[in-house]
């Protein structure tokens, strides 16, 4: 028997997009923090680019703490809620529509969230990629790197563990 | 110029705790309260309007800064080494969140910090965070 066709390239890229898409844009601060995610196949690159009001240290100048803690947390949430959603959405289960409307999927919560500082941020684009080490049915561990112009010399990394949402089935 | 006024300037010039409505409560040796008022732009699960924790983070480390820089002996300046924040429980949609933070040792390089975040009601923390601190700024 002959396997089906593969959807075409777009449909797939275009569902892919708007899952993203809908699952960032409904959170007020990761708007706020003008947080974005970069997406090539299922790996994702959370971007902050940089703006005045995440300075924590005028005089250096140098990224808040706070700001970089909040950016490692929001990679790792999405990152996790990514990797949890991802087999609805490509089995297309998951309704991209209905989360625009407001109808977001039940998130991770943080249970604890330790950051390494490495070196001070520089008033420049911070990228982080989030590792997920454990994903159970109730618990996920998830890892967070941070960096800003070379990769291999990350100024922040972070572990955080995740209660995961209660899902039906 | 008092401590107090030294730390008001102090948050002030602090563009990212300026722009999530930091303030300032009180201020004592080696000790700091910072509150932060309920902001729909700082949510983080639409669907119950509760603050992200990254808001939380923000403000534990610049409470936990502050308590370190108006420790006596500290010579001035400070870096997050490393913070750890435990999330008891969701904070009530709507009230402001207030941190506390205690720096409880302090050497030459180091300083040791705890703190604990509450909404309105201030029997159950809503957060706790345990971090070192560098300590800069001696001659």
């Amino acid at each position: 028997m002959a396997r089906p066709r593969p959807e075409p390239v777009q449909k797939v890229k275009q569902r892919r997009d708007a899952a993203l898409k809908a699952l960032v844009q409904g959170v007020p601060y990761i708007q706020f923090l003008g947080i974005e995610f970069d997406r090539r196949g299922d790996e994702l690159t959370a971007v902050m680019p940089f703006d005045e009001k995440l300075i924590g240290n005028p005089i250096l100048p140098a990224l808040h703490g706070g700001a970089t803690a909040a950016f490692l947390e929001v990679s790792a949430i999405i990152g996790l809620s990514w990797s949890m959603l991802w087999d609805q959405i490509e089995s297309g289960a998951f309704d991209a529509d209905a989360l625009v409307d407001g109808k977001m999927p039940r998130l991770p919560k943080t249970i604890d969230f330790t950051v390494d500082y490495l070196r001070s941020g520089l008033p420049r684009d911070a990228y982080a990629r989030a590792r997920i080490n454990r994903s159970g049915r109730r618990y996920a561990s998830v890892h967070v790197e941070a960096w800003q112009d070379n990769h291999g010399r990350p100024f922040a990394q972070a572990t955080g563990h995740f209660l995961m949402p209660v899902r039906d089935g | 110029m008092d401590r107090k006024k030294i730390a008001e300037q102090f948050i002030g010039a602090i563009p990212h705790s300026k722009a999530l409505g930091m303030e300032l409560i009180e201020i004592t040796d080696g000790a700091a309260e910072i509150a932060m008022a309920y902001d729909p732009r700082f949510v983080g699960d639409p669907e119950s309007g509760v603050i992200h924790g990254g808001a939380v983070s923000a403000l534990m480390d610049t409470c936990c800064g502050t308590a370190v820089m108006s420790h006596p002996t500290s010579p001035g300046g400070t870096a997050t080494i490393d913070l750890r924040i435990d999330y008891m429980r969701p904070a009530t949609p709507g009230q402001k969140i207030t941190a506390r933070a205690h720096c409880y040792h302090i050497t030459r390089s180091v300083a040791f910090v705890r703190a604990t975040a509450m909404d309105e009601d201030e029997d159950k923390p809503v957060a706790t965070a345990t971090g070192t601190f560098t300590v800069q700024g001696a001659a």
